[in-house]
């Protein structure tokens, strides 16, 4: 038997390893029938909120899924699920960065209480959503969460923190599924402010298909359900405008050799390769597409998750022309934020979505002053659905990145904030960030 | 004959067959239904092998510094993928000193040289530590007490760096000598990065066998790996010899490193796991503890890797093979197992320690 030892054991490795790639699968199959949601979204908004406004001089709570009662003295506790370390960190700092300015806008205040503000790494997967999201949903004090970074983590978190009664608005999700009401894996008490995939994919595509002419596309995902969303939308449109794709392949996070799939792909010889990963398999592949042959004349494209300012150095002269779509603000109130971010923390926003943060944090703050009853004493008591019904009733929300309206579902973008980005010498060898706008939706 | 094959069967044998069977017959289809559709070019047949022989000759250097402390201490050194990590890092402060400084493009040779002697120095002092501090005082424990302790120096140096330079990617200058290709023919076109690696790496192994065969302390070193105490009565330092193993073992893996970096133009803190994992599965298909089985087990992952989704995958219409690459690789080493459990070369040991 024990000649055997390594053979089971890669047999062991192998059976994971299929597992894995088929997780993206995995990750749609209904889940366990959930137990408390239902109650929770069955509650009419309409009797808990004015319930709340009536309150006699004693509060009673009467919301359906419970309030949190903050004493005199104690903060308002608003909490963030970001990727704070790892090769992704530059989104979900970036993200916390704008949380902290927009506490620091209210004075670090909000109806007399201070506010206080912790959170936990996520890891951008759905391993470290699952750990940040049990130890933030058992924290009882918790009003609201600021997060995710990353899809894969929304994926996770997301259960716990609805079943916990909590509402979480992410700055930076922009996975279709995470907001689709008739996905089987969909909770209530989930916002977000990031622009839907579906949004994102469509422009890719009809920028690709109209602006550039191009005929023939091919992509590649990571398997991740962003990516993989992303592309399909974009395959899809692509599709439905008359274009073809050659291709959709797939990498694993952690491949560094790029060469074969783009060697593949060079066989349908496609005029553009799109894939909206993150670093450093953008970076790789990226980086070697010059070095396969057939592929001299493909343009390339990337979506926000390459949208950082790490990307042009790695990729390397190679990707001297790419295309890049992410979240873009304009304006003047925004340009004063920036002089804020940069007063704080000494340099210039490192991600995309730090307006998007700040705008979530504003939510949270406006929907919390909205439904709190505060005592004569001081004690704040905020319902936990009557909070999630006035987040998901925003609307005409000025905020930074465009005047925001939740609808049901959810979706908070106002569908303003995104442009295409061309890379060229300036990002690859001196550094410059961010990239010049290149396309904006809308334009000829 | 008939008797004696009876006797050897168990059920065990018999389970793992009906897994190697149905995998083996599917591999044989999808290579021929591949090969019939016609999609690929001997072009690209050719850059596959290439991709895939670069990718396996770094597999192989690392595999070797697993199977040479295997075969003398019957452990699995899994801090090693760490030495190879310092290595390819102290690489990157060099590189990036020399090329802004314009040396690196003026005398590219002696640039190269000085890098890879840095890394491998680097590498050399990592290992060389880690024997004495986190191996040494536990030479007479049980096998696992190392075991754990490799895992826990793993993290520790992991960690180490990560908290001295961050977590984030640094970026290896290019050199421009290493730039463009070679063209032999009109169908073989040949980047000069991976003929570097492929010549560095063929020729460091070649070293590295002479040595263990021709040398001295070669000799002594395979009079350790056969029984440590009768090696000490015949007057060997088994201690020296030991620390001279992870030496040679070190060395090679600082190389690859800087091999590995050049190629990808990366390094961080992390990137030792995944070539680390990758390089002991090699250094078991190869036949854990033998030499030359652990270069051909990198070289045949390497070439498993690249050319395996698409031979073996494509014709079956899978979608998005190369998702998969992982999982072919482990299937080969599974399959190999089955028919020889251990491992291409590994036969000789395998009687010697029965």
């Amino acid at each position: 038997m024990r000649k055997h030892t390594f053979s089971l054991l890669g047999l062991m490795v192998m059976a994971s390893l299929i597992l894995t790639a088929c997780g993206g699968a995995a990750t749609t199959a209904p889940p366990p029938p959930p137990t408390e949601a239902p109650a929770a979204t069955a509650a009419p908004a309409a009797t808990a909120a004015p319930a709340a406004t009536e309150a006699p001089a004693a509060f009673k709570c009467t919301d359906a899924i419970g309030c949190v009662d903050v004493a005199p003295g104690d903060p308002i506790h608003i909490a963030w699920i970001e990727t704070v370390s790892g090769a992704t960190a530059p989104l979900g700092t970036d993200n916390n960065r704008g949380v902290e300015i927009a506490i620091a806008d209210k004075g670090g205040e909000l109806l007399g209480h201070k506010i206080e503000l912790t959170g936990e790494d996520s890891l951008c997967n759905a391993e470290g959503g699952q750990a940040a999201g049990t130890k933030i949903s058992a924290d009882p004090t918790v009003v609201a969460i600021v997060g995710t970074t990353c899809s894969s983590e929304a994926r996770a978190a997301m259960p716990l923190i609805s079943k916990a009664g909590m509402v979480m608005i992410s700055p930076s999700n922009t996975n279709p599924d995470l907001t689709n009401p008739d996905h089987p894996d969909h909770w209530p008490g989930y916002l977000r402010t990031a622009h839907n995939d579906l949004f994102q994919g469509r422009v890719a595509a009809e920028f690709a298909y109209n602006k550039l002419g191009l005929k023939t596309a091919a992509t590649i995902h990571d398997g991740s359900p962003y990516a993989k969303s992303l592309q399909q939308v974009f395959a899809d449109v692509f599709k439905q405008l008359g274009g073809t794709i050659t291709t959709q392949e797939a990498v694993n996070v952690g491949d560094t050799d790029m060469k074969p799939v783009l060697t593949k792909i060079a066989t349908g010889k496609p005029q553009i390769i799109y894939f909206p990963i993150f670093e450093p398999e953008g970076d790789f592949i990226a980086a070697q597409k010059c070095e396969v042959s057939g592929l001299e004349k493909t343009v390339m494209m990337g979506a926000d998750g390459l949208t950082i300012d790490t990307f042009p150095e790695a990729a390397g002269e190679c990707a001297n022309g790419m295309y890049l779509s992410g979240p873009f603000v304009a304006g003047k109130p925004y340009d004063d934020f920036v002089a804020k971010y940069k007063a704080a923390y000494g340099e210039a926003p490192v991600s995309g979505f730090h307006a998007h943060a700040y705008d979530a944090t504003n939510i949270i703050f406006a929907a919390i002053e909205k439904v709190a009853v505060v005592d004569a004493d001081g004690t704040v008591h905020i319902g936990r659905q009557a909070l999630r019904d006035a987040m998901y009733a925003t609307k005409g929300f000025e905020g930074l990145t465009g005047k925001l309206t939740c609808d049901k579902n959810g979706d908070c973008a106002t569908g303003e904030a995104l442009a295409i980005f061309q890379l060229t010498d300036a990002e690859i060898k001196d550094g410059k960030w961010p990239p010049n706008v290149f396309w904006k939706p809308g334009q000829p | 004959m008939l008797r004696r094959a009876l006797e050897r069967f168990n059920v065990s044998d018999l389970s793992l067959y009906v897994v190697g069977a149905p995998i083996i017959a599917l591999i044989v289809v999808g290579s021929f239904a591949t090969l019939r559709a016609g999609h690929y070019t001997t072009r690209q047949w050719f850059d596959f092998i290439i991709f895939g022989l670069a990718q396996g000759s770094i597999y192989a250097l690392i595999a070797l510094g697993y199977t040479l402390v295997y075969g003398i201490l019957r452990m699995i050194n899994f801090a090693h993928s760490e030495v190879f990590m310092s290595g390819a890092y102290a690489g990157f402060f060099v590189a990036s000193a020399l090329s802004r400084s314009k040396f690196l493009d003026s005398n590219p040779v002696v640039g190269l040289l000085v890098i890879f002697a840095v890394a491998i120095l680097t590498s050399v002092g990592v290992a060389v530590l880690l024997e004495r501090i986190a191996y040494r005082p536990l030479r007479r424990a049980p096998r696992l007490v190392p075991l754990i302790t490799a895992i826990g120096a793993s993290f520790f140096l992991q960690y180490t760096v990560r908290g001295l330079f961050g977590s984030q990617f640094k970026t290896y200058p290019t050199v421009a000598i290493l730039g463009g290709t070679w063209t032999l023919g009109a169908n073989f076109v040949i980047q000069r990065i991976q003929v570097l690696v492929i010549v560095a790496a063929a020729l460091l192994m070649f070293g590295l066998y002479s040595f263990v065969q021709r040398t001295k302390t070669g000799k002594a070193m395979r009079a350790v790996s056969e029984d440590k105490d009768v090696a000490a009565l015949m007057g060997i330092d088994v201690d020296a010899i030991i620390v001279r193993t992870f030496v040679l073992g070190a060395a090679l893996a600082g190389a690859a490193g800087v091999l590995y970096s050049l190629m990808f133009r990366q390094a961080q803190f992390f990137m030792g796991f995944i070539p680390g994992i990758k390089a002991f599965t090699a250094a078991v298909l190869g036949g854990i503890g033998n030499v030359p089985g652990a270069m051909l087990g990198g070289v045949f992952l390497g070439l498993f890797e690249s050319v395996g989704p698409t031979l073996f995958l494509d014709g079956l219409k899978v979608p998005a093979p190369y998702q998969l690459k992982d999982v072919i690789a482990f299937t080969m080493l599974v399959l190999v197992l089955v028919f020889r459990p251990t491992g291409i070369l590994g036969e000789r040991l395998a009687r010697a320690k029965a």
